[in-house]
């Protein structure tokens, strides 16, 4: 690859959303932005290639994107006279190019993060919300996308389309939410790249190269949020938790593709540079005095991550943070982390316990850790029957490969 | 820019009510109409007769079917509507919210379609 050609890719991927978020907010069209930014790029592995890379190649895009888009808006302009269909957009560009119209593009600090509360805007579905945050904020492509979330591309474009044609329509606002509205926004948003982050985390099926690429991805978009709004604990908690379960990924699957439990992990194949990371922003987040779900699901990593044996693991610490979790979320599954590390803590006759108790909502029958975690547990009170039996059922449930071969496993050995 | 806010809400429960209750509910729709009105964003607004007393008209191939009872029979029904000014989407949620109904029913938002098209009328 030339020089100027990996310098664009580079480009591409770290500006790619800054860029877009100025050219939504100054033409009020994602469908022109993107247009005009495809259309720089076109000319940047044009001209780079003979002239070379500009100095400063974010700048040189943001400009020649930016008279793209003055040209698009100009004969856009003529046409929406005629067209109904436009008239939001010739709303919008009739105020952005008068009086002087400026012939840099000026980025507000605030673009992206406007377009991050669009595109997670609770009136699009939340499949919409991923994708749209994907290919906007993340500059990735639709077949990068579809690849990603295994459905075919068409289907993908379309809901893309669809998305972007709710926010004209409906008028979905592009901008930051007013302050009565922000922490339910931004809880929206959280939930949106956790989901990017979880899909490339737990390996259910599909390429893991761009899995891989989806957790990098998740783990951006929580950096720029934690530099936009650096003052929510949550956004640091997020952020935080990502980074800490990131760290783990060499070393949760073997050479065969098979998982490897914490307690089994080679811990030297951690990545200790995302730990550091991690558990500065877990105190950071701390000391805010908010407390919050990311954040202590990203404490309860933090203290694995702190353990150098599974058996130096402070696991009454980790219970006493899943207490505190579970009365601010009620969800059964964190119930059953709770009883698994009390059963960890307090041994497994009381984890079982506690299992059970969590099984009694009646909400976690369909779940396979369910059934794995009360397996696990009886292997452990060496009820060997009760033990296969869960296993059994855990296994009927798991979705992929990965899950089932850990469980067949577990399987063979009780019934050895 | 004009966004219609369809109130759904389970009429049966309605009418459960005690009559204090739906005096007090009223007493909130007529604040929440005073507050748009004060703004200038209350264009219209009703409460509907119940659903038992809908017509539906259907014309196919020239046939005109007229039927007694709602276009769709649904748990919840469509109980009154608040035409109002808003700024984007955003602004018009903020509105739904207040609406009493949106406690026990329904609201949906839908923007007018605006443009050309409208003027000819």
């Amino acid at each position: 690859m030339s020089q100027a050609s990996e310098t664009l890719e580079q480009v591409f991927r770290e500006e790619y959303g800054r860029i877009i978020a100025t050219l939504i907010r100054l033409s009020g069209s994602f469908d022109l932005a993107e247009e005009s930014l495809q259309e720089a790029f076109a000319s940047a592995a044009a001209n780079w290639e003979s002239a070379g890379a500009p100095r400063n190649p974010g700048a040189w895009l943001t400009t020649v994107a930016h008279r793209k888009l003055l040209d698009s808006v100009r004969r856009e302009k003529t046409k929406t006279e005629k067209q109904s269909e436009l008239t939001y957009e010739a709303e919008r560009l009739q105020t952005y190019d008068e009086p002087a119209l400026p012939e840099e593009a000026v980025e507000y600090p605030d673009d992206r993060l406007r377009l991050i509360f669009t595109c997670c805007h609770p009136s699009l579905s939340r499949e919409a919300q991923v994708s749209l945050t994907l290919r906007t904020l993340g500059g990735l492509t639709t077949t990068e996308i579809a690849r990603a979330f295994i459905v075919p591309e068409p289907t993908l474009a379309q809901r893309l389309v669809r998305a972007k044609n709710k926010i004209r329509v409906a008028r979905i606002p592009y901008e930051v939410p007013s302050l009565d509205l922000l922490s339910e926004r931004l809880a929206a948003v959280r939930a949106v790249i956790y989901l990017i982050f979880n899909e490339g985390y737990s390996a259910t099926s599909g390429d893991s190269l761009v899995r891989r690429d989806l957790c990098a991805e998740a783990i951006r978009l929580a950096r720029v949020l934690c530099e936009l709004l650096p003052s929510e604990a949550e956004n640091l908690g997020l952020l935080a938790l990502t980074l800490l379960q990131d760290s783990r990924r060499e070393a949760r699957i073997n050479e065969r593709d098979e998982i490897v439990t914490l307690e089994d992990q080679d811990r030297s194949r951690w990545d200790h540079n995302e730990i550091g990371e991690g558990l500065r922003l877990v105190e950071a987040a701390l000391r805010l005095g908010r407390v919050g779900n990311y954040q202590l699901q990203a404490a309860i990593a933090a203290v694995h991550a702190e353990a150098n044996t599974a058996d130096e693991t402070d696991w009454p610490q980790i219970v006493a943070l899943y207490k505190e979790l579970m009365r601010i979320n009620s969800s059964p599954i964190v119930a059953l982390n709770h009883a698994a590390a009390v059963a960890m803590s307090e041994g497994p006759e009381k984890g079982l316990s506690l299992i059970e108790d969590a099984g009694a909502s009646g909400k976690l029958g369909h779940y396979y850790l369910f059934h794995a975690s009360r397996a696990d547990l009886f292997r452990r009170l060496n009820r060997l029957q009760e033990a296969a039996t869960a296993y059994t059922r855990a296994l009927s449930l798991a979705t992929n490969k990965v899950e089932q071969q850990y469980i067949r496993k577990r399987l063979s050995e009780v019934t050895e | 820019m004009k966004f219609m806010l369809l109130i759904y809400h389970d009429e049966q429960r309605w009418n459960e009510l005690k009559e204090s209750e739906r005096q007090e509910i009223y007493g909130e729709y007529r604040n929440l109409r005073e507050q748009l009105q004060s703004r200038g964003e209350f264009l219209a607004g009703s409460q509907l007769e119940p659903s038992a007393a809908a017509t539906s008209i259907r014309i196919r191939d020239d046939e005109e079917l007229v039927t007694d009872g709602p276009f769709a029979e649904t748990h919840e029904q469509l109980g009154g509507y608040f035409l109002i000014e808003a700024k984007d989407l955003d602004g018009a949620i903020a509105v739904a919210k207040q609406i009493p109904s949106a406690r026990m029913g329904a609201i949906e938002v839908r923007r007018l379609l605006e443009g050309p098209a409208e003027a000819t009328t």
